[in-house]
């Protein structure tokens, strides 16, 4: 079982090429290559679910010297995430990239993003892990660009030159820690670190990835690409970046840097848990304000991703348990309501909810699961955003952090707000006349969003069945971050 | 006529084998001197580019058409994936599977000197197909701008 691990990046890497080589003689069936491809990689990590940690050498070239890729509960959430959701963001994808041009560059440059996330997840070696970053970012930001229009390459130049920024940012940090510890592979640096390090020198480098990685997940003040970027993508990538990207290219860096290889301080958790909160806060008050719906969906993801770090900042159990589960949370319905938007312009040709109105009878599978999104996403119980959100509140209050839980639930309760505006405006109201002809997108579309809806309602009730397995465990492994040292080196 | 002055010309008709020549060379001997797949490549397409500038676009498309620069870039990719899948094949992911033999020799390195040949068509194919489509865009720009004015 241990030999299939490369395949997660391997299958999508090479089927990325293998496509763009078969499109040249062969119309058409790139979208089912990247099906295929989907479905292998949701197939294995569901194989994989419960696998002992370990380590896989590749080229058979020994750690600390050879690069690894390493299994652990920790990239076991976050691979059963980016499988899930590629998976029901491919089926919609395929009736909905058929309004582009040139498909075939479209699901290679998917898979390349796909590799290049499981890469970042799964890779033990520092430099390693900033080439996977950098395949990931340099796809989503050709696809960000895909529809070629003016906005479009605005965005997506703006994105490319922060992302640019922050890579370079990362970059200097790896090439500190390595000239301080003389080694790449992540389990040894941190053994070389735990021997002793200059104190300063460690700060400047939490600082640099504090940056970097913080550009990357989008938390204010690094914040300014993404309401951007995310809405100009078509929507299935805007639907991968704020459900996947921001989470396996920032806050599960941050979280697998800052507590296993640098190890966590104090002062530290307190700047995670300000940028948190100022994220939670700043995010949510400038979505309220919003009519374009993807663009408040993206500023919504600002906020919901402050959420997880205040609960990474916090590292109590309970803190970290619910902000791993907020992290599972948020990459279900933020996908979900991205697509739906999606169905929504691909029916109406518009996303100003001041157009809209009435779609819940006219398209009832989309109005529903965008309906069930939204509650998840305020907070509403039985959904799936409920449970985590009080989680996070709770281990607040438990650790008597009395202003920032206070904090929350107002942001919570904005939250609300907004999603009612939209309820209201999109899906409730009257029908305008234009849009009396309309009709419920394809089925495929739909099958996308209907499996991330009953993800949304099944993810909070059936908890105490997969809890313990996924969540539990890799929090757990964040509590005892020591632990990554005994299986990721020999 | 097409293309630069017959100065030009005739220099890069005398240079273009020493580029592609030396281009190979670094290529081949990447794993034993200082090179690579990556610099060669860059050699060989450069070598490609002044060819385009020197005698004009449809001499350089003659040799290479944005096609066959196209699927050369990404089988180069694919050649570079499968030498890995071998290696996976036979026990290990990117696992070294060709015999080695003593160091300094051009066969000494099993499977490098197949990466680096791969790495060098993906590279030369690749830079030359982003200069066409910098040089092919450009005019369908600066066309668009000239109706425009026109208009």
């Amino acid at each position: 079982m241990q030999n299939w691990l490369p395949l997660f990046v391997m299958a999508p890497l090479g089927m990325a090429f293998i496509n763009l080589i078969l499109t040249k003689f062969l119309k058409n069936i790139s979208a089912y290559l990247a099906l295929i491809t989907v479905f292998f990689l949701c197939g294995l990590s569901f194989r994989f679910i419960g696998h002992e940690p370990f380590h896989y050498a590749i080229g058979s070239w020994l750690p600390p010297l050879g690069i690894t890729l390493v299994w652990d509960p920790l990239s076991q959430l976050l691979i059963l995430i980016v499988s899930i959701i590629t998976l029901a963001v491919t089926l919609f994808a395929i009736p909905y990239m058929q309004q582009y041009t040139a498909q075939s560059k479209f699901y290679s440059l998917y898979l390349l993003m796909i590799a290049g996330m499981n890469g970042v997840i799964l890779t033990g070696d520092f430099f390693n892990l900033f080439v996977f970053l950098e395949i990931a970012s340099i796809a989503s930001y050709a696809l960000v660009a895909f529809g070629v229009e003016a906005e479009e390459l605005e965005a997506s130049f703006k994105y490319l030159v922060l992302g640019g920024v922050s890579s370079t940012i990362i970059l200097l940090g790896i090439a500190l820690l390595y000239s301080a510890t003389g080694t790449l592979n992540m389990a040894d640096m941190a053994i070389t670190l735990h021997q002793g390090v200059s104190k300063n020198l460690l700060f400047f480098i939490f600082a640099l990835f504090l940056m970097g990685f913080g550009l990357k997940s989008a938390m204010v003040p690094f914040h300014a690409w993404l309401p951007d970027a995310h809405p100009s993508a078509p929507a299935p990538i805007s639907a991968m970046l704020s459900g996947l990207i921001i989470k396996a290219l920032g806050i599960y860096c941050v979280a697998r840097i800052f507590f296993m290889v640098l190890g966590i301080v104090p002062v530290i958790q307190t700047i995670l848990m300000v940028l948190g909160g100022l994220s939670m806060v700043v995010g949510v008050f400038l979505a309220v304000g919003q009519w374009d719906f993807k663009r408040l969906l993206a500023y919504h993801s600002i906020s919901q991703m402050g959420y997880v770090m205040v609960g990474i900042g916090l590292a109590t159990p309970l803190g970290l348990l619910g902000a791993i589960f907020h992290l599972l949370n948020h990459a279900v319905f933020k996908s979900l309501l991205f697509l739906c938007s999606g169905a929504f312009e691909y029916t109406t040709g518009t996303r100003q909810l001041k157009q809209l109105g009435g779609l819940l009878k006219k398209m009832p599978w989309t109005g529903a699961s965008c309906s069930v999104a939204a509650l998840s996403i305020s907070g509403v119980p039985p959904f799936n955003g409920f449970w985590s959100k009080l989680i996070i509140i709770l281990a607040l209050f438990q650790a008597q952090y009395y202003f920032l839980a206070v904090v929350t639930v107002i942001v919570s309760f904005m939250t609300l707000i907004s999603f009612i505006k939209v309820q209201k405006y999109a899906l409730f109201g009257t029908l305008p006349k234009r849009l009396e002809s309309i009709r419920e997108v394809p089925v495929l579309m739909i099958s996308g969003m209907f499996i991330l809806a009953l993800l949304c309602i099944g993810i909070g009730l059936f908890y105490p069945f997969y809890g313990q397995l996924i969540l539990e465990s890799a929090r757990d492994l964040l509590i005892n971050a020591s632990h990554y040292t005994l299986y990721a080196i020999p | 006529m097409e293309g630069m002055t017959f100065i030009v010309k005739t220099i890069t008709r005398l240079l273009i084998a020493v580029i592609f020549s030396f281009g190979i060379y670094i290529t081949v001997y990447g794993h034993l001197t200082p090179g690579g797949g990556f610099a060669g490549g860059i050699m060989l397409a450069c070598g490609l580019i002044l060819l385009t500038l020197a005698f004009g676009k449809k001499t350089a498309l003659g040799k290479l058409s944005d096609f066959w620069a196209s699927l050369l870039d990404n089988l180069g990719a694919f050649t570079f994936w499968s030498i890995a899948m071998l290696g996976y094949v036979g026990g290990y992911f990117f696992f070294n599977f060709l015999e080695k033999s003593d160091p300094f020799q051009i066969f000494s390195s099993g499977t490098v000197l197949v990466n680096n040949l791969a790495i060098a068509i993906k590279v030369f194919a690749s830079i030359f197909a982003v200069f066409l489509a910098l040089t092919i865009f450009g005019r369908f720009v600066s066309g668009l701008i000239s109706t425009e004015d026109e208009e």
